[in-house]
C-alpha cells in the first residue's frame, strides 16, 4: 500500500480510506476554450459561454454551444470527422487532450468512465446524419467507440445519474481504484443542448430567456450549455504533480420526496455533505469554498440555501459556474469540479456570474468579485432529478504545512 | 476488514412471468400491452401506490422488483445500483415522436421526466424512504464485474449496510429484469459467478 | 358547460393517468391538488399542454395555473372564457 505524507496517515479513521485518490490532470472543451488553462483565464474575466442562439421553431433562447467548425478542425487531426457525432468528437478530443498534456499511458489498468445524461439522444431526430445507425443512440455503443478509439482494456463504466452525474463519476473513479479494479481512471463526461433538452426543460417551464441568475432574487430559470470534460484519476503517489488534488471524500443521497422537485428540506443534500465531510475526516469549517449546483430555477436554489443554512455553511463562499457555461448536465459536476481544482491551485475565487440580489432564504456568500485568496479544500455539489444529490470534498495534495 | 456479503433475495420479472428465488409466483400470458401486463402484476402485489399508473414502463419494472424484494424490510440503509442496456431509450422514442412534427409538437414534461434512467431509482427511494446511495450504470450486458466492484466499495466503505442491485432493461417492449438484495445476511454468498448464474437462471 | 366539465374530467384521468378514478369521483367544486385528487407539480405542467393541445389555449405564466387549474369549474370557466374562436 502506498501512501503519502506520513502525517496524513494519521488521521485516517476509517479502515478502509488507508488509499488515497488523486486527480492528477484535467481538460475542458467548452464554448469558452478547448483547454482547462483558457477556461479558467476566460472565467477570470467573466466572460461567459452563454448567448442567444435560435431553436429549429425560430423561438430565441439563451445556450451555450461548442462550436461545430471549430470542433471539426481541432478533431480532424486526430480521426475522421464525418464517423463521429459531435458528442464523440467532444469526449475523444477531451481525452486526447488529457494524454497529450500528462504523456499518460494507458495500460490494460486503466479504467474509463463515462458520464452523461443523453448522450447521442440526438440521433433519434430524423434530422440526424446518425439517425439511420439504430444503435449510435444507445449508450453503450457510446462507450464503444471511446473504448475502441484509444484501446481500452476494459469496456467503459458508463454512468448515467441525471445531473449529478459528472460529480457522482469522480466518486465512482475513486472507488474502483480503492477496489483495486483499476490502478488510474480516465473519466469523461458529455452532453449536448439539443431539441430533445430544450424541448423537455421548456415544457417543465424551467428554462430562462435571459442569463441565467443563480441565488438571485429575480431568477428566472436555466439555460442549457454544452460541455466535455475530462479527469486522470490514480492511486499511484508517483504520478503526482504539483496541481495535483485530492479526493478526500464523497457521498450520493437521495431525498426520496420527489421526482422532479427538489426536496423542500434539502435532506439528501445535507445528508450527502456531512457524509462526504465524515468521509474526508475534517470539520465543515475546514471548508474553504464552495462549488454549488446553483441552476437558477426557483426550487433548486432554494433548496441549497436550506441545505447550506443547516449546515452552518451559509458563510462559505460559494458560486455557481452556470453563468458561464449554462446548465450542462452530465457534464456540470465535472467541469465545475474542474474549476474548482484550478480555483484551488491559483488560489482565486471565481465570482459568481448573473448574481445580483439575494433570493433565497438563508442568504449564501455569494462570490460577487473574482479575488485571490488562500485556498485548500473545497466542497463540490450538485442535485438532479429523481432526488439525487451528491457531494464531493478535494483538497490540496500538496499541504505538508 | 474482510466481511462475507451475502445475496438475500432475488428476483427475474421477463415479459409474462415473474420469479422471486427461482420460483415462478407470478404469470400472466394473456395480455395485449405491456402497460398491462404491468398493471396486473401491480394489482397481484395487492398494494395501493397510485403512482405507480404515472410512471413509465421503466420505472414500473424496476418498481414492481424492488417491491417484490423489499416489501418485508425494515431497514433504511439500502443504497440501490441499477444498470441496463437501453438508459431510457424506451421512453426518450416517445419524447422523440412529440417534437418532430412542428405543426402537432406538444412535449410532455410528464413523459420527459422520465427520460433519464435513475429516476426508477428516484420512485423505488420515495416509495421505500430511501435516502441512501445511488448509481445508475449502462453497459452493453449485465456486467457483473461493474456491479460487484461499486456494491463492494459501498459495503466496504460502510456507505450503506445493503444493495439493491440488479440489471433493468426495457427496450422496444422487451423485458428483462433481474434484481438482488445484498447485505450480512443470506442464502447464498455474493460473488460475481453466483450473481451471473442466478441471472441466467 | 355541463358538457365541458364531462369532457375534462375525463381527459384529465386519462391524461393524468388516474387510473384508480372515474368521472363520478371528481365532483366540479373538489379541489384538484393538494387533498382532492392529489395532483403534483408535474400534473399542473401537463394540464397547461392539455390546454394548448386540447383547447388552443397558451397560459404564458405557469403562475397563472394555480387559480385555473383549481377544480373543475375554474378550468371550465377559464377555457371557455378563453378559448379561440
Amino acid at each position: 500500500m502506498q501512501t503519502g505524507k506520513q502525517e496524513c496517515t494519521q488521521k485516517i479513521t476509517l479502515n478502509n480510506h488507508v488509499k488515497k485518490i488523486f486527480i492528477t490532470h484535467h481538460q475542458i472543451i467548452s464554448p469558452l476554450g478547448f483547454d482547462s488553462a483558457s477556461n479558467f483565464e476566460k472565467l477570470k474575466l467573466k466572460k461567459t459561454g452563454l448567448k442567444e442562439l435560435k431553436r429549429r421553431n425560430g423561438n430565441v433562447y439563451v445556450g451555450a454551444k461548442v462550436d461545430d467548425d471549430e470542433l471539426d478542425t481541432a478533431f480532424s487531426k486526430i480521426g475522421i470527422i464525418d464517423n463521429f457525432t459531435k458528442l464523440e468528437k467532444m469526449m475523444l478530443l477531451t481525452i486526447q487532450n488529457l494524454l497529450d498534456d500528462s504523456n499518460f499511458k494507458i495500460t490494460p489498468n486503466t479504467g474509463l468512465i463515462i458520464s452523461t445524461t443523453k448522450g447521442n439522444v440526438d440521433c433519434l431526430d430524423p434530422s440526424s446524419p446518425f439517425y439511420k445507425d439504430e444503435k449510435r443512440a444507445y449508450l453503450p455503443t457510446l462507450g464503444k467507440v471511446i473504448q475502441n478509439f484509444f484501446n481500452f482494456k476494459d469496456e467503459a463504466v458508463v454512468l448515467s445519474n441525471a445531473c449529478v452525474s459528472g460529480v457522482l463519476a469522480i466518486s465512482v473513479a475513486s472507488r474502483f481504484i480503492r477496489q483495486e479494479a483499476y490502478q488510474d481512471v480516465i473519466v469523461v463526461s458529455g452532453d449536448l443542448v439539443s431539441e430533445f433538452i430544450l424541448s423537455g426543460f421548456t415544457s417543465f417551464q424551467a428554462i430562462s430567456s435571459q442569463l441565467c441568475k443563480p441565488y438571485s432574487k429575480n431568477r428566472t430559470g436555466i439555460n442549457i450549455g454544452e460541455v466535455a470534460a475530462g479527469i486522470i484519476v490514480t492511486g499511484d503517489v508517483a504520478k503526482l504533480n504539483e496541481n495535483s488534488i485530492e479526493i478526500t471524500g464523497s457521498a450520493s443521497c437521495n431525498d426520496a420526496n420527489h421526482i422532479s422537485g427538489p426536496s423542500r428540506t434539502g435532506e439528501g443534500l445535507v445528508l450527502s455533505i456531512k457524509s462526504a465531510v465524515k468521509e474526508a475526516n475534517i470539520d465543515l469549517k475546514e471548508i474553504d469554498y464552495i462549488s454549488a449546483h446553483g441552476t437558477a430555477t426557483a426550487f433548486n436554489d432554494e433548496m441549497e440555501s436550506i441545505a447550506m443554512g443547516r449546515l452552518g455553511l451559509t458563510n462559505v463562499p460559494l458560486n455557481s459556474l452556470k453563468g458561464y457555461y449554462g446548465h450542462t448536465l452530465g457534464s456540470s459536476g465535472l467541469v465545475e469540479s474542474i474549476i474548482g481544482i484550478e480555483s484551488l491551485n491559483q488560489n482565486t475565487l471565481i465570482a459568481s456570474l448573473g448574481y445580483d440580489e439575494n433570493g433565497v432564504t438563508n442568504e449564501l456568500n455569494i462570490i460577487k468579485e473574482t479575488e485571490e485568496k488562500p485556498l485548500n479544500t473545497f466542497l463540490k455539489t450538485a442535485s438532479g432529478f429523481g432526488g439525487c444529490n451528491t457531494a464531493v470534498i478535494f483538497k490540496k495534495a500538496t499541504t505538508n504545512g | 476488514m474482510d466481511k462475507q456479503v451475502y445475496i438475500s433475495k432475488y428476483c427475474h420479472i421477463t415479459n409474462n412471468q415473474v420469479f422471486i428465488n427461482g420460483e415462478l409466483v407470478f404469470e400472466n400470458t394473456q395480455t395485449d400491452t405491456t402497460k398491462n401486463y404491468l398493471k396486473s402484476i401491480y394489482k397481484s402485489l395487492d398494494i395501493k401506490y397510485p403512482k405507480f399508473f404515472k410512471m413509465d414502463n421503466f420505472s414500473k419494472i424496476a418498481f414492481l422488483g424492488a417491491e417484490f424484494l423489499l416489501k418485508e424490510e425494515d431497514n433504511k440503509n439500502i443504497a440501490i445500483v441499477f444498470s441496463n442496456n437501453a438508459s431510457s431509450l424506451d421512453t426518450d422514442r416517445k419524447h422523440q415522436d412529440s417534437i418532430n412534427d412542428l405543426d402537432n409538437y406538444f412535449p410532455s414534461p410528464s413523459i420527459f421526466v422520465y427520460t433519464l434512467p435513475n429516476i426508477g431509482i428516484g420512485e423505488i427511494s420515495i416509495r421505500h424512504q430511501l435516502r441512501s446511495e445511488n448509481a445508475f450504470f449502462v453497459s452493453e450486458q449485465f456486467n457483473t464485474t461493474q456491479h460487484n466492484t461499486y456494491e463492494t466499495s459501498l459495503l466496504t466503505e460502510e456507505k450503506t449496510e445493503q444493495v439493491l442491485g440488479g440489471w433493468v432493461n426495457i427496450d422496444n417492449d422487451e423485458i428483462d429484469v433481474f434484481m438482488y438484495l445484498i447485505g450480512k445476511k443470506g442464502i447464498e454468498k455474493y460473488t460475481k459467478e453466483n450473481i451471473q448464474n442466478l441471472y441466467n437462471k | 358547460m355541463e358538457k365541458l366539465k364531462a369532457e375534462l374530467k375525463e381527459r384529465i384521468i386519462e391524461n393524468l393517468n388516474l387510473e384508480d378514478i372515474e368521472v363520478s369521483d371528481i365532483n366540479d367544486n373538489d379541489p384538484l391538488f393538494g387533498e382532492g385528487l392529489g395532483l403534483d407539480s408535474i400534473d399542473a405542467l401537463e394540464l397547461i399542454v392539455m390546454l394548448d393541445k386540447d383547447y388552443g389555449i397558451k397560459i404564458a405564466d405557469p403562475k397563472e395555473g394555480k387559480a385555473i387549474f383549481e377544480s373543475i369549474n375554474t378550468m371550465a370557466t377559464y377555457i371557455s372564457e378563453n378559448k379561440p374562436a
